[in-house]
């Protein structure tokens, strides 16, 4: 796929002039911030990004403040891909035309849950099924958090939102989490990987990979949220660590629907017993209190055997499944 | 924001915007700010990779890292994250 | 003075007209979803681009919403963007369609007017676009294909227009005009290359202190459509009504340089004025109708009664000033609207020219007709029956019902 891997020090990146600028609104310890300060590490050229409506697009972008070096552009929540589409069909009647003097221009899309799993899936599934170059990244912070933490099609079984909460009937939101990797990879895509921003490294490789891709690429990149999920702002980091470790957010890609699992996970398929209890990554969460008091036992034996349900299902794919 | 608001006839059509937002100090959010131990650190540049606001910055000719306040929000993960526990967070002084 | 340019006659559909139009004014992008009755016009465009006669990269998106969302976003990139809807489709696209406004896009949009559901009706009538009045789009309405045609080549200089930066419809009534073949003039490639000329931006004031064209472009990096607070979305507002109005002397300059080119022209751009002179009973209408209520007003006109018709070619901006001295001295007017605003005491049309006549100096009696809704066609002895009707109020000084609905069985 990629005729030359990038190779990248820390230090190098660590040089490279931020694309995401300090200065924006977002919330103290807020990863999806992380996150997108890294992706726009990797990028590798010149570059337009189109954000749907979200957390990270209002914080970037109140007027007259801009945190963004690159073109930018906003319009609606469920258009970051179908802007990327009409983005990328410019550039490239443009350049054929001769009125654009960059060789090549890399268009990324971020969007969060709502502007992901929800109200942009269509226009994300149509920009994928056209072909469309370009790289669709989603900030996973596992709720509407922008507008106040309402459950999404990405929120987990179990989590309290303002429109799940966990009251004395109703233990929080009943639905599981969306598989929206596993639907991108079922549109016969050319690149599809989940990334944890712990795992800087990876996930960078997988941006850049995503960026030099021909067609449609998908980075789904888990991005705590300490307001919404009610944790310590300091442990974000280490919460897209332990999401790993007890396989509630495995990393991995898939090329041309092929699976592969990413080191990190790798290193917890190959030794199991080092693989974590969902308790240690739910502990500290608020969205998860409830499920540490005597009635929300069953919750949390359910939200442990459907994460290790739906690990042996990736394992099957990528072919590392234990026989029992 | 301190400075006068412009009028309709003044500002660019379509929103575009006049002024990065490094001019904007998130700074004074903070109630904690890292303080680094100098021996302690070993210049892995994890912090400056995982602050959400880039306020941990490297700067190769000097061989160090520098921290700015004036855009440090005091979230903590610079410190969490460190490998040395090479900072802590204490409280900011006004 | 430049001489008529040669043309070409061809018979086309009013869909037809307007995808060819398309094709002659080198459109970049066309991200576009079918809808009937707009259907050929992406028909017809695909062919073009299937054989190689289009330089122009066509999206078919997935949606309508996303179709203006597309074509959006191509133009703030730099491309010349062009699509069509209706109905139902231009109702989906509803919040993007300020957005586009809002972002000052000069896109170009053809809407096969089509009634809305429910129920669903596939057949003429103008609520689609009505609904989308408030939108900031500069709307257009043709009476013939011949009009279509012409006005999707003017529409593009008028969006493009730096003073005005607005995306236009223009409205071509469904089945009547989309479907139906035509005796068309049209100009040939390079006339309309020349015409047309090459997109122009406005310079804007980036973040980065630098003042450059306005597009999204590596080299000159600019965030476009951020979040306004209170303190700013206001005057985001007030620049584009200013543009709306700098439209209406656009409107009228760029009908008449087309004229200079083409021999046609539409009235003054704005509205079109069918022996008014001394009128003293007069309709208003927008679209095909207009060209059946000619000949009603030639045949009344035969009877010795003084009609006359003003058509409305531009709805938005509405020409007030023009259509108060279009009517001064008129002494009853009936307002046809091919739309009802539900509870809103008459239809759309009615309201506006009502409102603009509060301050005349003297107000001539002011009725509504709705009609034609969902397709359904209206004779023209049903259409003398309205100017019958104003006649009779002069006569008696009286309105019995000041909204009637033409055609409608009670």
């Amino acid at each position: 796929m990629t005729t030359q891997e990038w190779k990248f020090t820390t230090k190098d990146i660590a040089a490279k002039p931020d694309l995401f600028l300090s200065g924006h609104r977002a919330c103290a310890g807020c990863a999806p911030a992380t996150v997108l300060r890294l992706i726009m590490k990797a990028t590798r050229g010149p570059t337009i990004v189109t954000e749907s409506t979200g957390c990270m697009e209002v914080v970037s972008s109140i007027y007259p403040y801009t945190s963004w070096a690159v073109p930018w552009l906003h319009t609606a929540f469920e258009t970051a891909a179908s802007n990327a589409s009409g983005i990328e069909a410019a550039l490239k009647i443009m350049k054929k035309k001769g009125r654009i003097k960059q060789e090549h221009v890399d268009v990324i899309a971020f969007a969060g849950d709502g502007g992901t799993y929800d109200i942009g899936i269509q226009a994300l599934s149509g920009a994928v099924e056209r072909g469309h170059d370009f790289l669709f990244v989603l900030y996973d912070n596992e709720a509407y958090m922008n507008t106040g933490i309402q459950r999404s099609g990405g929120t987990p079984h179990g989590a309290a939102t303002t429109t799940s909460p966990a009251g004395s009937v109703i233990p929080g939101k009943l639905e599981y989490k969306k598989p929206i990797a596993d639907i991108m990879v079922a549109h016969d895509m050319p690149y599809v990987a989940t990334a944890s921003p712990y795992y800087w490294k990876d996930l960078l490789t997988k941006v850049r990979k995503g960026l030099e891709v021909e067609g449609p690429a998908f980075l789904h990149v888990f991005a705590p949220c300490p307001r919404g999920w009610r944790s310590n702002p300091a442990k974000s980091i280490e919460y897209s660590k332990l999401a790993v470790e007890t396989c509630v957010f495995p990393v991995w890609e898939a090329v041309s629907d092929e699976y592969q699992l990413s080191t990190p996970s790798k290193l917890v398929a190959l030794a199991p017993q080092k693989k974590k209890p969902v308790a240690d990554y739910l502990q500290g969460q608020g969205r998860f209190r409830h499920m540490f008091k005597p009635q929300g036992k069953k919750l949390l034996e359910e939200v442990q055997r459907i994460t290790d349900e739906r690990w042996q299902r990736l394992l099957m794919k990528c072919e590392m499944a234990q026989k029992p | 924001m301190t400075s006068q608001e412009k009028t309709w006839k003044e500002i660019a059509p379509a929103g575009v915007c006049s002024k990065s937002s490094s001019e904007f100090l998130t700074g004074d959010w903070k109630t904690y700010m890292p303080v680094r131990d100098l021996e302690k650190c070993t210049r892995c540049l994890l912090c400056v990779l995982f602050c959400p606001d880039g306020a941990i910055r490297w700067y190769p000719e000097k061989g160090d890292i520098a921290f700015d306040y004036s855009f440090c929000k005091g979230c903590g993960i610079c410190a969490n994250q460190c490998p040395t526990n090479a900072i802590t967070m204490k409280l900011a002084q006004e | 003075m430049q001489s008529v340019a040669k043309q070409k006659m061809m018979a086309l559909a009013g869909d037809e007209a307007v995808a060819y139009a398309a094709k002659q004014s080198d459109v970049d992008v066309v991200a576009a979803y079918p809808i009937t009755p707009q259907t050929i016009i992406v028909e017809k465009f695909s062919e073009y681009v299937a054989n190689g006669e289009v330089e122009t990269e066509f999206v078919c998106v997935e949606s309508e919403h996303s179709a203006m969302a597309a074509s959006l976003s191509a133009s703030v990139t730099g491309a010349r963007a062009f699509t069509a809807t209706a109905s139902a489709g231009l109702a989906l696209m509803h919040e993007m369609l300020f957005v586009t406004s809002g972002c000052r896009a000069p896109v170009v949009m053809a809407v096969a007017n089509r009634a809305l559901s429910a129920p669903i009706n596939i057949h003429g009538d103008h609520s689609d676009s009505m609904a989308q009045r408030d939108s900031g789009w500069i709307q257009l309405y043709a009476e013939n294909a011949q009009e279509a045609y012409d006005s999707i080549i003017q529409a593009f200089r008028i969006a493009e227009n730096l003073d005005v930066l607005l995306p236009v419809m223009v409205g071509l009534d469904g089945f009547t005009l989309s479907h139906t073949l035509e005796n068309v003039e049209t100009l040939l490639d390079e006339g309309v290359k020349e015409f047309i000329g090459t997109r122009q931006f406005p310079k804007v004031l980036t973040h980065e202190g630098k003042t450059v064209p306005f597009r999204l472009d590596p080299a000159n990096p600019m965030t476009v459509g951020p979040l306004a607070l209170q303190n700013y979305y206001f005057e985001f507002k007030r620049q584009q009504e200013e543009a709306m109005e700098n439209a209406l002397a656009v409107i009228q300059q760029v009908n008449s340089e087309y004229a200079k080119i083409s021999g046609r022209s539409y009235g003054n751009g704005l509205l079109e004025a069918y022996r008014l002179e001394d009128a003293e009973v007069v309709a208003i209408c927008l679209g095909s109708t207009a060209g059946t209520m000619k000949t009603v007003v030639d045949a009344l006109r035969q009877d010795g009664v003084k009609a006359g018709l003003l058509r409305l070619r531009t709805f938005r901006p509405l020409p007030v000033e023009e259509i108060q001295s279009a009517l001064a001295g008129v002494k009853a007017v009936a307002v046809m609207d091919r739309c009802l605003s539900f509870g809103g005491n008459g239809g759309p049309v009615f309201h506006e020219v009502r409102h603009l006549l509060y301050e005349a100096a003297s107000r001539p009696y002011v009725v509504n007709y709705i009609y034609g809704l969902g397709g359904r066609d209206t004779s023209p002895t049903e259409l003398r029956s309205i100017y019958e009707n104003l006649q009779r109020i002069i006569q008696t000084q009286r309105v019995e019902k000041p909204i009637q609905y033409l055609g409608l069985r009670d």
